[in-house]
C-alpha cells in the first residue's frame, strides 16, 4: 500500500476510535445514572482511545520510515558477491542497482546486479507489505484494547493530559537537539582545524591570510589565521551600524507611538517596515555604489585618507537596514505600557516629553532592550552589504575609513570554490562559525541577564 | 443610617455657610415620579458663593456618544463634594474634565464653561501642564510608576522643581508617605519598587504621589475601592485634614464614605447630574425621587 493511503486509514481508524470511544463512554455510564458518574468528561475517553490507536502505529510507521532503506541497502548489498572494499564503490554500486530497478537504467549490466535488483524490488515490496499490515494491526488492537478498558472510574482527561505534555516536551526537546546537532558538528570540525593550527594563534593571531599553497614548497605555502582583525571588524562594522539604528530606530518608535496621529501612524509604520523587505544585496550595491564613492570624498575633501571600500559604507547601510528591527519592536513595546502610566504622569503636571522620558521609557526598556540585542545580532550576522562594501582585506585597524572584513564575509570566501574539504582553509570556516556561535551566546546571555535584572526590580 | 447622620451632622454647620446664601438660585424642580423618569435639569443646590471650580452646561462625547448632559456644579474652596451614582453614569468622565485628562483620550470632545479660581480651564491660552499640577489627580486603578517608592513620590516635586536639595526632597517624600498612612510600612524600603506592593498600599502611594506636589485641588477616582477598611479610615481622615488646605471632588461608590467625607453630594445619573444638596440632606431627605432610590439600594 502506498503511504499516503496507508495514512489515510490510519487517520480513519483514528477517527472511528474517537467515536467509539466517545459512545461507549456514555453507553458504560447509562447503567451508572448519565454522563455525570464518568470520571472525565466522554470527549476525553474519546481522545483518550484516539491517542492510543493512533500514536504507537504513528512512531512505528516513523521509525520504519526512518531505517527502512539502511536496512534494505545492508541486505541487498549482503547479497552482493564480490561487492567493492571502498565506502564510494559501494555507493556507486548501489545506486547502479537502484537505477535498475527503477527501469532507468539501460545498456550493460552484469546478471549479478540484475539479481541485486530483483532483490531490491522484492524487498521493497514485502518491506511496504508489513509495513502496511504491522501498521493497521498495532492501531486496531491498541484501539480495540483501550476500548475495551474504558470504565467510568478511568481517568480518561489525566491520561490524556500526561500524552499532550509529553508531545509538547518532545517538540521542544527537538528544537534543543537540532541546536546541539549543530553546535556538535561545528564543534568537531573546529577541532580538526584546531590539530593543524592551533586555537591561541587562532583566538591571538594579528594575521589572516587563509592562502593554502596547492604544493607544499610554494612560496608562504602555509596561511596565517589569526582571527582577531576579522572579530575588529566585525566589531566595527556592527557597532556602526548600530550607532545609526539604535538612535533612529528609537526615536522613530517614540515618534510613531506618542505623538503621531492615527493617520500618520497608519502609513509611517508600513512604509518604515518596507526598509526590513528590501534584499541585503540591494543594500549592498547602494553601499558599494553610492555610500562607499561618496564617504571618499567626503573624507578627501577634509583632507583624509580613504579607501574605495570602507568600514563606514558598509556600517551606515547596514545600520538603516537595522532601523526598522528597533524600530517596530521598540514601537510595539511602548504600545503595550499600560495608558494608565502616562495619565498617571500627565495627571502629576508632566510634560509630554517628560512622561515619555522619564515614564514610558523606563517601564519599556527591557523590550526595547531586547530589540536592539536582535539588530545586533542580525547585524553580526550580516554578509552581503560587508562583501559589496567593505571589501576583503582582513586589515587589523581601528580606522573606519580604511576597509575590512568580517567573519560571516570570511566563512562564505572560505567556503565558495572548489577546494579540499579537510584542508585548513575550509575547517577555519567551522572554527570561525564556532567563534560567532559562542559570541552570540554570550550577547544573549548578558542580554537575558539584564532583562531579567530590569524586570525583577520594576516589576 | 444612624452613624451616617451622626458623621454627616458634624460637617453642618460648615456648609450651611456655604450653600445657604445661593438658595435662591437654584432651581428647584418638582420631583420626578418614578425611579425610570426622565432627569431635566438638576434639583437642589449645585452653585456655591465662594467656588473653587465653577462648571456651567458641560457637555461630553465620546465620538458621537454623549457622556454627560449639560452639567452645571460648583465645588466650592476647602469643601469636599462627593460624587455618587450607579456605575457608568459619567462620574469618571465628568471628575476627569477638571483637570483636562480627557484630552489623552481621542475623539473625547467637551462642551461648556469650566474654570478654576475664575480663569477658565478650556480657554486656548491654557497650558495644561501648569493646570495639572495644580488639580492633582488619584485614579480609580492605583498606577504606580515602574521606579522605586522612593521616586515614585519624588517625581512630581522632580519636574515642578519644588524641591532643590535632597534633604528637601526626603522631607516631602516622608511627609507625603506619612500623610497617605503609608510610611511605617515602607520606610525600611524606599528604595524597593512602587509595584511590587500590595493593590492597596499602592493605592496609598499613588495618593502620596498626588499630595507631593501640593496641588491646589485633588481629584479622587474611587480612591478607596482596593483598600482595607483600616486603610480606607486613614484615607478618610487624610481628607478631612486635606480639606484646610485643598479643595476636593471625591468619586465613591461608598455612601457611607460619601457621607462621612463630603459636605456636599452630587448624585449622577445617566450622564446627568440629578440632584446636588449638602450631605446631610441627600442622605436623610433627599429631595429626587432617583437620588433616594439610589441611596436606599433600590437600584444602582
Ligand atoms: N474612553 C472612552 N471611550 C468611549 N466611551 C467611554 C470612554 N470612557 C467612558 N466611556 C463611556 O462613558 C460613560 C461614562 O463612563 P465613566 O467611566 O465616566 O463612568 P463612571 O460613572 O465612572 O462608572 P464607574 O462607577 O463604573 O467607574 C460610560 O457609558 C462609558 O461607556
Ligand atoms: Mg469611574
Amino acid at each position: 500500500m502506498q503511504t499516503p493511503t496507508l495514512f489515510a486509514l490510519l487517520l480513519l481508524l483514528v477517527l472511528v476510535a474517537y467515536g467509539t470511544g466517545f459512545s461507549r463512554a456514555i453507553a458504560t455510564a447509562r447503567s451508572r445514572g448519565g454522563v455525570r458518574s464518568l470520571a472525565s468528561l466522554p470527549n476525553y475517553y474519546g481522545v483518550h482511545t484516539a491517542l492510543w490507536c493512533g500514536l504507537p502505529a504513528l512512531v512505528i510507521l516513523g521509525l520504519w520510515m526512518l531505517f527502512d532503506d539502511a536496512i534494505i541497502r545492508t541486505l541487498v548489498l549482503g547479497g552482493v558477491a564480490d561487492k567493492p572494499e571502498t565506502i564510494s564503490g559501494q555507493n556507486l554500486l548501489y545506486a547502479q542497482i537502484q537505477n535498475l530497478a527503477a527501469g532507468n537504467l539501460i545498456g550493460a549490466t552484469t546478471p549479478q546486479i540484475q539479481a541485486a535488483a530483483d532483490h531490491l524490488v522484492s524487498l521493497r515490496q514485502s518491506g511496504r507489505w508489513m509495513q502496511t499490515t504491522i501498521t493497521l494491526i498495532l492501531a486496531a488492537g491498541l484501539g480495540v484494547y483501550t476500548l475495551l478498558r474504558i470504565s467510568p472510574e478511568l481517568r480518561a482527561r489525566e491520561k490524556v493530559e500526561k500524552v499532550l505534555r509529553i508531545i509538547l516536551l518532545a517538540c521542544a526537546c527537538a528544537a534543543i537537539f537540532t541546536t546541539v546537532g549543530i553546535l556538535m558538528s561545528v564543534l568537531f570540525e573546529s577541532l580538526r582545524f584546531f590539530q593543524s593550527v592551533p586555537v591561541t594563534e587562532f583566538l591571538f593571531g594579528l594575521h589572516w591570510s587563509p592562502q593554502m599553497a596547492l604544493r607544499s614548497d610554494q612560496v608562504g605555502s602555509s596561511g596565517a589565521f589569526g582571527a582577531v582583525p576579522l572579530f575588529t571588524g566585525t566589531l566595527m562594522v556592527s557597532a556602526i551600524a548600530m550607532f545609526v539604528a539604535v538612535p533612529v530606530g528609537l526615536m522613530s518608535a517614540i515618534y510613531l507611538a506618542e505623538y503621531a496621529g492615527n493617520k500618520v501612524r497608519a502609513f509611517a509604520k508600513p512604509l518604515i517596515e518596507i526598509l526590513a523587505g528590501v534584499p541585503t544585496v540591494v543594500y549592498g550595491f547602494f553601499a558599494a555604489l553610492t555610500v562607499a564613492p561618496f564617504v571618499r570624498e567626503v573624507a578627501q575633501s577634509m583632507g583624509m585618507e580613504a579607501s574605495s571600500e570602507s568600514a563606514l559604507a558598509a556600517g551606515l547601510v547596514m545600520g538603516v537596514m537595522i532601523i526598522p528591527f528597533v524600530s517596530s519592536l521598540s514601537d510595539d513595546v511602548i504600545n503595550a505600557v499600560p495608558q494608565s502610566l502616562r495619565d498617571g504622569a500627565l495627571g502629576l503636571g508632566s510634560t509630554k516629553s517628560e512622561t515619555v522620558r522619564k515614564v514610558v521609557i523606563p517601564a519599556a526598556l527591557p523590550g526595547i532592550v531586547g530589540g536592539v540585542l536582535l539588530a545586533v545580532s542580525r547585524a553580526i550576522g550580516e554578509t552581503m552589504i560587508v562583501v559589496m562594501a567593505a571589501g576583503l582585506a582582513a586589515n587589523l585597524t581601528a580606522n573606519p575609513l580604511e576597509s575590512v572584513t568580517t567573519v560571516t564575509v570570511q566563512i562564505v570566501t572560505l567556503l565558495v570554490g572548489d577546494q579540499e574539504f579537510d584542508s585548513p582553509k575550509t575547517l577555519a570556516a567551522f572554527a570561525l562559525g564556532l567563534m560567532l556561535f559562542i559570541s552570540t551566546l554570550i550577547l544573549n546571555f548578558i542580554a537575558l541577564h539584564v532583562v531579567k535584572k530590569y524586570r525583577e526590580q520594576y516589576d | 443610617m444612624s452613624t451616617m447622620t451622626l458623621n454627616a451632622g458634624e460637617a453642618v454647620p460648615a456648609q450651611k455657610e456655604a450653600t445657604q446664601p445661593v438658595a435662591e438660585q437654584t432651581e428647584v424642580k418638582s420631583r420626578a415620579a418614578n425611579p425610570n423618569s426622565q432627569v431635566d435639569g438638576t434639583v437642589g443646590s449645585p452653585f456655591c458663593d465662594d467656588a473653587k471650580l465653577r462648571m456651567r452646561n458641560v457637555n461630553v462625547f465620546y465620538g458621537e456618544s454623549q457622556a454627560i448632559h449639560d452639567v452645571s456644579l460648583d465645588i466650592g474652596r476647602n469643601q469636599v463634594v462627593a460624587m455618587i451614582g450607579p456605575s457608568g453614569c459619567g462620574k469618571s468622565t465628568f471628575l476627569r474634565c477638571l483637570n483636562r485628562m480627557n484630552d489623552t483620550i481621542e475623539g473625547c470632545r467637551v462642551e461648556g464653561e469650566l474654570s478654576l479660581d475664575g480663569e477658565a480651564i478650556y480657554g486656548p491660552k491654557v497650558d495644561v501642564v501648569p493646570l495639572r499640577a495644580r488639580v492633582g489627580m488619584v485614579f480609580q486603578k492605583p498606577n504606580p510608576f515602574p521606579k522605586s517608592i522612593y521616586d515614585n513620590v519624588a517625581y512630581g516635586p522632580k519636574i515642578h522643581g519644588i524641591a532643590s536639595r535632597r534633604a528637601e526632597l526626603d522631607e516631602i517624600v516622608e511627609n507625603s508617605l506619612r500623610r497617605a498612612g503609608l510610611w511605617n510600612e515602607v520606610k525600611d524600603r524606599l528604595d524597593k519598587p512602587g509595584t511590587g506592593l500590595s493593590g492597596g498600599q499602592q493605592q496609598r502611594l499613588c495618593i502620596a504621589r498626588a499630595i507631593a506636589v501640593s496641588p491646589e485641588v485633588i481629584l479622587m477616582d474611587e480612591p478607596c475601592s482596593a483598600l482595607d477598611p483600616i486603610a480606607t479610615a486613614r484615607i478618610e481622615e487624610l481628607i478631612d485634614e486635606l480639606r484646610e488646605n485643598y479643595t476636593i471632588a471625591i468619586v465613591t461608590h461608598s455612601m457611607q464614605q460619601a457621607a462621612r467625607v463630603s459636605q456636599r453630594t452630587a448624585y449622577f445619573h445617566l450622564g446627568k447630574l440629578v440632584e446636588v444638596n449638602d450631605t446631610e440632606t441627600v442622605f436623610t431627605n433627599p429631595e429626587h425621587d432617583l437620588t433616594e432610590a439610589y441611596i436606599t439600594g433600590r437600584f444602582g
